[in-house]
């Protein structure tokens, strides 16, 4: 179970970006959220994802409350957790070429020699040829690097998976490729996901169960505090 | 290109005009870098070349010919006792290069470990360190140099680690703000998701990108250490005067200049003027290349 107990989180503690935001995902399930761009919902996934420690709240993991966050937390607890970033230019190392991209979690957790055969193994399903795995990310295109980012993401076997738009660059087929891929490993696994989004009709169709950002709010924030979203307002009524 | 002042209703001509512009700064451009490569390479050639070819004694002193004017036997004339100025300026630009070179080298070393330290670490060990940092810069390095050189007895070594502890701040500067940049981005997320401990990031992801920045900062530092060990030793903290550095020369030759003899002290100025010169102006065109956005004036 991955429980997000009225979190507040940002960058500047006197204005959060995140306040008192609630989210429970049970093992295995499939959980999107929609939200319009700039809502804090990226701050979220990666308050969930240990990479940014929230202001308040709480984060329980598989039972057990988190008390560190990025390198406060224990290796353990943050491969436990794959993430898939929003851009894949930004989210690899330009020195890498993709094998080592990919193998990099590997070396970095002290199982270097299973390299070779986990990188063969996750680059297949996902259309990463020998070639591609050879060229260093300015040499690919941005769904081929994506590919290769969602590769790293999984290698470790992580239980469970944060996805932050990683899909938002993409042309339509590499989506689906995408999606399959994580759908695959899931069903392989058992793994939760916690998609982040704004696409209604890819969440809607990829995820078990999908939350929309104003509606977590609304639970947390009591109504006469709320900061009016004309997005909000727009929104068709009875949508999520 | 008399008709500078056209404005935008000579469009035809403009064209032939801009681009004839851009041709002149690009070949001043060129020409200030192969100049410099070849000042370099003479600069080079003569280090290492002279001293194993040309079998004579530095140190020969001839009190017969002392203070000669330039000749063709002594083309930078000899000094007060009698040794030949070009050869002991070959030879104390072998030391001052060395001392330059060494100097650089450690001062980066350190600027950039403690630079990444700051940047990685961030927190209470930056804001001490970068505190301390601020500390030292504030005082005089010439004055700290002169403090730390004192400590020691005279030699190579000890110019070569004063002007290192007094020029690694500016370094340590760079490198922490680039690791603070590169510190935020994605792809460090990914490498602390991925389980990768402080160092290893540190050592993977953050140094790497930060290197090319810090060998810059190291080639523009050895004109400067350059003229700062020239400073010392003119300031007779330096090198022991019977090494031939470019600022024990200069130091040596205050006397005779008053006595109107300007040749001891004109060429071992022009050989630490020269190189270091040449070094600059490529290390400029470097950054340049490197880092177009920011053209500007010699670092040094």
């Amino acid at each position: 179970m991955l429980e997000l107990r009225s979190i507040t989180a940002g960058y500047d503690r006197r204005a959060p970006v995140v306040r008192g935001i609630s989210l429970t995902i049970e093992p295995g399930e499939a959980v999107g959220l929609l939200g319009p761009s700039g809502c804090g919902k990226s701050t979220l996934a990666r308050v969930a994802a240990l990479l940014h420690r929230p202001d308040s709240g709480t984060l329980v993991l598989d039972g057990e409350p988190v008390r560190g966050w990025r390198h406060h937390a224990p290796p353990a607890r943050r491969t436990a957790i794959g993430v898939v970033f929003q851009q894949p230019r930004l989210s690899s190392d330009p020195r890498l070429r993709l094998a080592d991209l990919i193998a990099e979690p590997l070396r970095a957790t002290g199982r270097r020699e299973e390299a070779a055969d986990r990188v063969a193994e996750l680059a297949e399903p996902l259309g990463l040829t020998p070639d591609l795995l050879r060229r260093r990310p300015h040499e690919v295109s941005d769904g081929q690097l994506q590919r290769a980012c969602l590769a790293r993401a999984l290698v470790l076997r992580p239980r469970w998976l944060i996805c932050d738009e990683p899909t938002a660059m993409l042309d339509a087929s590499t989506t689906a490729a995408l999606v399959e891929a994580i759908e695959d490993y899931r069903a392989a696994t058992g793994a939760g996901l916690f998609a982040v989004g704004h696409d209604r009709t890819l969440l809607r169709r990829w995820c078990d169960r999908t939350v929309h950002w104003d509606d977590l709010t609304a639970s947390s924030v009591p109504p006469g505090d709320r900061p009016g979203s004309p997005l909000a307002a727009r929104r068709p009524a009875g949508a999520p | 290109m008399t008709d500078a002042g056209a404005g935008p209703t000579a469009g035809t001509q403009d064209g032939p005009v801009w681009r004839s512009r851009r041709t002149d700064r690009q070949s001043t451009r060129t020409v200030r870098v192969r100049t410099s490569a070849v000042l370099i390479a003479a600069t080079a050639l003569a280090v290492l070349l002279v001293p194993p070819v040309v079998q004579l004694d530095q140190q020969a002193v001839d009190l017969s010919a002392k203070l000669l004017p330039p000749s063709w036997e002594h083309p930078f004339g000899t000094d007060d006792v009698g040794r030949d100025l070009l050869l002991r300026c070959v030879y104390g630009l072998r030391v001052s290069l060395l001392v330059g070179v060494a100097a650089a080298l450690t001062a980066t070393v350190i600027g950039t470990a403690v630079g990444a330290c700051a940047g990685a670490l961030g927190g209470w060990v930056d804001r001490v360190v970068m505190r301390l940092v601020d500390t030292f810069s504030s005082v005089p390095h010439l004055l700290l140099g002169i403090f730390i050189i004192a400590l020691f007895r005279p030699g190579v070594w000890p110019v070569v680690i004063s002007v290192a502890l007094t020029h690694w701040l500016s370094t340590a500067r760079i490198v922490r703000a680039e690791v603070l940049s590169l510190r935020s981005r994605p792809y460090i997320d990914a490498a602390v998701s991925g389980g990768a401990s402080r160092w290893r990031v540190t050592v993977r992801h953050l140094l790497p990108g930060v290197l090319p920045h810090a060998a810059l900062a190291a080639v523009l530092m050895i004109p400067h250490a350059m003229w700062h060990e020239s400073a010392l030793s003119f300031l007779g903290l330096g090198l022991p005067t019977r090494t031939a550095s470019l600022g024990t020369l200069v130091q040596s030759a205050r006397g005779s200049l008053l006595a109107g003899q300007w040749w001891p002290t004109l060429f071992p100025g022009l050989f630490i003027i020269v190189p270091t010169l040449a070094i600059a102006g490529l290390a400029g065109a470097w950054r340049e290349r490197f880092n177009p956005r920011r053209r500007s004036e010699l670092m040094l």
